[in-house]
């Protein structure tokens, strides 16, 4: 047996998961979420108010599809408004999903395997609710297709020179992959919940999904193999997919926008966002769910030092946008600077500049690192302020161009909140159903946390 | 008829005359099963397998799996979705649609690097997962092992081992004693 193995005495931190864990209770704990907790009328309730804003979305899209997209606030100079900055802020918030399953499974943090697998889901749903922006923004969404290179009678191809091409790839690729490395990722899962399950209907369900799945070492071996090249190969993947979102603006020439600052600091800025989202996410549902012995203090002080960090490079990128508008000496620059702090949409600036930059580094002290009240809030702001500046690197560039007689405002109409509420409600709906019928956690993940998984060498001599 | 009787137990007692697929074992530990399928691979038998609720490091060297063929599937799926992007991007922007677009050249390689590349990933994962699975031989909603009750655990907290009737080295009384002096918490009969 190998229950005398010892935790080094040096690692004092909060460990990855609560002692006292066995292989069968950590299975139990998680897969009883799933199988035999009774649906509460908490969860009932919740669910009807987010499925309503999710009913926001729909009423929304279908009367978009009736008048077009003129009942948006979108105008000329300011095309984009509210489609794009929702689109780049969801996609921005699914790459945390992303940097937890595959970064730090290649940086081998243990630490990720009680929070990749909703992280993941979150990953999906928010590409979900970014792919619906752009698709609804083409005006005749029933024609997107076109943007697929496919052989038709128009004789026609699209353009591969444009950044707009490269994003259907990027964000489509995206989504795949994702799906592809979540569903791999489950597959043991749903073998575990198919042994576990009582009812018939229930078994032959997760039993499809399992695929037969029965755990032997072959399997394992290739399917460890495989998650791991996934891994690889989903780590520059969600460095691309920001950069390239980041070109649809960098290699437009409106100031503010044509930069070379753009990739790294839109990729830092989606990290950003997304653990906001997770810490968002996590610290209500370990409460509702009382996994607090999975995802420890240490997971959500780890996501908080991430957004610290991720939040400085942000608040270089905006140290260099401020500098280059000064020290490149070109008139637009400067004045795209001084618009900013003095333009009419000052007060947003402002807002954006506290809750990205000002009151984040309040995570330097361990007293609000280790507050779930306080790093929920924090997320929160956090949340806003990256919409924010999604908003202002859209609209205020646009609103202010090279010519005066160009200028315009924008105002968002209610329709524009109301999708933008809607894909809320679509995300929330998505996660609310996910904890309820997909295992959160990973379970066989979690299992080999436990030092009874490690073989040791020495031993099997002993034996 | 024999073969169709797949569809559910059949009603007659377990270890009848039907044929055997393999003897299993089961054990409490990892340790233990790494242990005990060295020891038979040892003892000479080849077509061994261990079944286990998480993936265990050198499981798969201890039961003689080496020929891991994932990579090589993911390697080709990645150069032929990178490949065939680009020449797609090639074809259709330097012969069957040129536009001259901002003066550039038709053929315009940089710009065609992120399709590539996003191909290439969409390509070599997609191969990961299929390739994996296929080599697995998953989808495979009916299989032996299953037939033993105890084997429900092996997604949960019990470890197995087995041997397969057709290894060479098989013989349903030597096997049975060579398992017994693992020390398991029992064996089982698999009827295939």
């Amino acid at each position: 047996m190998a229950t005398n193995t010892q935790i080094p005495v040096a690692d004092r931190r909060v460990p990855v998961i609560a002692p006292g864990y066995t292989f069968s209770t950590i299975g139990e704990k998680i897969s009883n979420i799933v199988l035999s907790r009774p649906v509460s009328l908490g969860w009932i309730f919740g669910f009807l108010i987010v499925f309503s804003m999710m009913n926001l979305l729909m009423m929304a899209l279908g009367y978009l599809f009736i008048k077009g997209t003129g009942i948006w606030g979108i105008n000329i100079p300011i095309g984009w408004g509210f489609a794009i900055v929702n689109f780049v802020w969801w996609i921005g918030i699914g790459h945390a999903g992303t940097l937890i399953s595959a970064i730090l499974c290649l940086l081998r943090q243990t630490w990720r395997n009680s929070i990749n697998r909703f992280a993941e889901a979150m990953t999906l749903f928010a590409v979900a609710c970014a792919g619906i922006f752009p698709l609804a923004h083409t005006g005749r969404p029933w024609l997107a297709y076109w943007l697929f290179p496919y052989p038709n009678t128009m004789n026609y191809w699209p353009n591969f020179r444009s950044p707009l091409v490269w994003d259907v790839f990027a964000v489509s690729t995206y989504f795949t992959i994702s799906l592809v490395f979540w569903f791999v990722g489950l597959i043991p899962d749903f073998a575990s919940l198919r042994d576990r399950a009582e009812s018939t209907l229930v078994q032959r369900i997760y039993g499809l999904l399992a695929m037969g799945w029965r755990g032997s070492a072959r399997h394992w071996h290739r399917y460890e193999t495989a998650y791991l090249l996934l891994a690889g190969l989903a780590t520059p993947l969600v460095l691309s997919v920001h950069t390239v979102v980041s070109f649809d603006f960098a290699v437009g020439i409106v100031p503010g926008w044509h930069t070379t600052i753009f990739p790294p600091y839109f990729v830092a800025g989606a990290i950003y966002s997304g653990f906001a989202m997770v810490l968002c996410l996590a610290i209500p549902i370990r409460a509702i769910y009382g996994l607090q012995d999975f995802i420890t203090m240490r997971h959500l002080e780890n996501a908080a030092k991430v957004m610290l960090a991720t939040g400085l490079i942000v608040a270089y990128g905006y140290g260099m946008e401020a500098f280059m508008g000064w020290y490149s000496g070109s008139q637009f620059d400067s004045f795209l600077l001084w618009n900013r702090f003095h333009g009419p949409y000052r007060l947003s600036y402002m807002a954006l500049l506290a809750c990205n930059i000002l009151i984040p580094q309040v995570l330097w002290l361990k007293r609000f690192r280790v507050s779930t009240g306080w790093l929920w809030l924090i997320s929160f702001v956090v949340l806003v302020g990256m919409w924010l500046e999604r908003f202002i690197i859209v609209v205020v560039s646009l609103s202010r161009d090279f010519l005066t007689s160009s200028w315009g405002m924008y105002y968002p109409t209610k329709w524009d909140w109301m999708t933008f509420a809607g894909t809320i409600g679509m995300f929330l709906t998505a996660m609310w159903l996910f904890v309820r019928i997909l295992p959160m956690i990973s379970i066989f993940e979690l299992r080999t946390l436990l030092p009874e998984s490690q073989v040791h060498e020495a031993e099997e001599v002993k034996q | 008829m024999s073969e169709f009787s797949g569809n559910g137990p059949i009603p007659d007692s377990p270890i009848s005359d039907s044929p055997i697929y393999g003897l299993m074992a089961e054990f409490d530990s990892a340790q233990e099963l790494v242990s005990a399928a060295h020891k038979a691979h040892e003892a000479g038998y080849q077509k061994i397998d261990a079944y286990s609720p998480f993936p265990i490091e050198g499981l798969a060297e201890a039961i003689g799996f080496h020929k891991n063929r994932v990579p090589l599937v993911v390697l080709i799926g990645g150069l032929v979705g990178g490949i065939s992007a680009y020449a797609l991007q090639y074809w259709i922007a330097a012969i069957t649609y040129p536009v001259n677009i901002g003066g550039r050249p038709f053929h315009s390689w940089p710009s065609f690097m992120i399709v590539t590349f996003e191909m290439t990933i969409l390509f070599a994962g997609l191969s990961a997962a299929i390739g994996m699975l296929a080599l697995n031989g998953l989808p495979m909603p009916y299989h032996p092992v299953f037939n033993v009750p105890e084997f429900a655990k092996a997604s949960e907290n019990k470890f197995f081992l087995i041997v397969f009737s057709n290894d060479p080295k098989y013989d349903a009384a030597r096997t049975r004693s060579f398992l017994n002096s693992l020390a398991p918490r029992m064996i089982a009969e698999v009827p295939s």
